[in-house]
């Protein structure tokens, strides 16, 4: 076991430095500079103060002693400061964010597995019935939909013109003054839509994968067996076949951190949402390059850190792993 | 399908108007008689944009998977063919890929090149290529050690000419189907970029900035943000029912 995590932890530091040493050659090699957006509209501006300009944000060296800076850097955390008026460092403006995209994307994750495990379950024991055709369909439906334009749809009809949620922020005005119990029922109504809509946007296609491999475990003779021994049909399912079958779900888990993230930059500059995803697309709409690479390094190590997370999981529900 | 292909070719001939013309006298017009699905806060006809900006989406979606299967179909052969260091070095590039948010990268190059209708294909198409090179590799990986392609080393034949001659045909069966899905998950990208505002720039019109524009108006103006979303779904849904098509068709297990 310890020598399975300890492999598995290995890789996902090379993967980690990798990652660090992409993001930053596609972003410091790609043609403009971030000081252009000062600079290019200021008509004072002349060679040797942008010049200077750039050698205040260390941009005058070669660009892979800048990585090397940059990665001493991080080993304290530090990952610059703002290009915007603010001047924050980059780690403070992203940490303040993190919680509530955490928050969401946990939720959402609890949701997807709890609709999309049954559903998977219930359309591989019964293939070809009129649930299994509808779910079909409804995988469709839900691999076509645009989930941005849903989530405009919904904020439309249940926002305004039926006011019953409210359209975005993640508390209303009056928050301090309630009591905590509608403190809390204030914030269920203002999560209610961004965490049905990213539950909707993945929960298809891991009830598909859920789909694919019962009916995979189904099919095995360890099942005969225990058919032909006279267990009951729910004790087959739910016991044998679904104990097997659940475990290529704990490595998708890991494998759909990604898209949720990328998910959280469209619904929360959609809702108004104070998270991670709205700042990145603040900090790519300012082309403030040191906010944007400690967004992609601290967003790529969550999303290692899960796939770490489904890598024990699947140690420790699956035995053959742990002893290889 | 073929009619979406059909309104992209013959787009002139179908809107009834000038997508870019601007009539400040029927701003945010809802849909009737003389413009079927309304106009947009500058007075132009929706549904002539639309129609145009059926050209766009699809070119986009076709141009980015052809290249992100070109990389896909390259790396995946040598990585597959060749085994060993190679294969772990790309091998590792497509987990690091899988492990970053691709619209985070997506995003970030738009921001710092800026947005235009060719940087957007080629973005997409190289964020996406992962999984057809895991496809290819697979293939690759049972494919190399048949014998024709024992045969055609044994005559002599180069590397390059084993793996494009003789494996690469053989692999690209499952190829078919991932490009077909590919191109609904690239309009979808795009929609989405686009929505961001970090896609195809207006005045070009795109489905998704289409939507953008509408999104401020969409108290008063609701038929610019449903229509819209109704060419994405139907389109991205018909090239996923293909695509499924295609792949039972192909697939000899599930013909018995």
């Amino acid at each position: 076991m310890l020598n399975y995590l300890s492999k598995k932890s290995l890789e996902l530091l090379i993967t980690f430095f990798g990652i660090t040493l992409v993001s930053f050659f596609l972003i410091n090699l790609a043609p403009g500079k971030p000081t252009d957006a000062v600079s290019d509209l200021n008509p004072r501006m002349t060679p040797e103060i942008r010049a200077i300009y750039e050698k205040q944000w260390g941009l005058d060296k070669p660009v892979h002693i800048r990585y090397f800076i940059w990665l001493k850097n991080f080993s304290k955390f530090d990952f610059g400061r703002s290009f915007s008026s603010d001047s924050r460092p980059a780690w403070d403006k992203i940490k303040e964010r993190l919680p509530i995209t955490i928050l969401i994307n946990s939720i959402s994750m609890f949701f997807i597995f709890l609709i999309a495990v049954p559903i998977g379950i219930h359309s591989a024991v019964k293939p070809n019935s009129l649930s299994d055709k509808l779910t079909t369909v409804g995988v469709f439906v839900g691999f076509a939909m645009p989930v941005f334009w849903l989530a405009l749809i919904l904020q439309l009809i249940l926002g305004v013109w039926l006011n019953i949620l409210p359209v975005s922020g993640i508390r209303s005005l009056n928050y301090e003054n309630l009591s905590w119990i509608n403190k809390i029922f204030d914030s269920m109504r203002h999560l209610f839509l961004p965490i049905f809509i990213t539950v909707f946007g993945s929960l298809v296609g891991i009830s598909r994968y859920m789909r694919s491999t019962m009916q995979e475990a189904l099919s095995q003779e360890y099942i005969v067996t225990a058919r032909a021994k006279g267990l009951p049909e729910s004790k087959v399912v739910y016991k044998h076949a679904l104990r097997n079958a659940i475990l290529p779900i704990i490595t998708i888990t890991g494998l759909s951190v990604p898209g949720l993230i990328s998910g959280s930059v469209i619904f929360e500059t959609i809702f108004a949402i104070p998270g991670v995803g709205q700042l990145l697309y603040q900090a790519a709409m300012a082309r403030d390059i040191h906010v944007i690479m400690a967004e992609v390094v601290i967003v790529s190590i969550l999303t290692l850190f899960g796939n770490l997370l489904a890598d024990i999981g699947y140690a420790l529900a699956d035995p053959r792993i742990r002893v290889k | 399908m073929f009619g979406l292909f059909a309104v992209a070719i013959f787009a002139p001939l179908l809107a009834p108007y000038d997508p870019d013309i601007i009539n400040m006298e029927q701003v945010l017009q809802s849909p009737g008689a003389a413009h079927i699905l309304g106009t947009d806060d500058l007075g132009r006809d929706v549904l002539s944009r639309m129609i145009y900006g059926t050209r766009i989406s699809l070119s986009i979606g076709f141009i980015a998977i052809a290249i992100a299967t070109i990389i896909g179909v390259i790396l995946g052969s040598i990585s597959g063919y060749y085994g060993r260091l190679i294969d772990s070095l790309i091998m590792r590039l497509v987990d690091i890929m899988l492990s970053v948010p691709t619209f985070f990268l997506l995003l970030t190059v738009l921001a710092i090149v800026g947005p235009s209708i060719w940087i957007v294909m080629f973005v997409i198409g190289l964020t996406g290529w992962m999984s057809i090179a895991r496809l290819v590799r697979a293939e690759f990986l049972t494919l190399k050690e048949r014998e024709f392609v024992q045969a055609a080393r044994s005559i002599g034949a180069s590397d390059a000419r084993i793996i494009f001659r003789h494996i690469l045909p053989n692999a690209l069966t499952p190829v078919y189907v991932s490009f077909i899905l590919g191109v609904a998950g690239a309009i979808l990208m795009e929609s989405g970029l686009s929505f961001l505002g970090f896609g195809v720039q207006p005045p070009t019109p795109s489905w998704g900035n289409i939507l953008t524009a509408g999104r401020e108006y969409m108290e008063v103006a609701w038929w610019l943000i449903l229509f819209p979303g109704i060419a994405i779904f139907i389109t991205c849904l018909s090239y996923y029912i293909l695509g499924e098509g295609i792949r039972q068709a192909l697939d000899p297990k599930l013909k018995i």
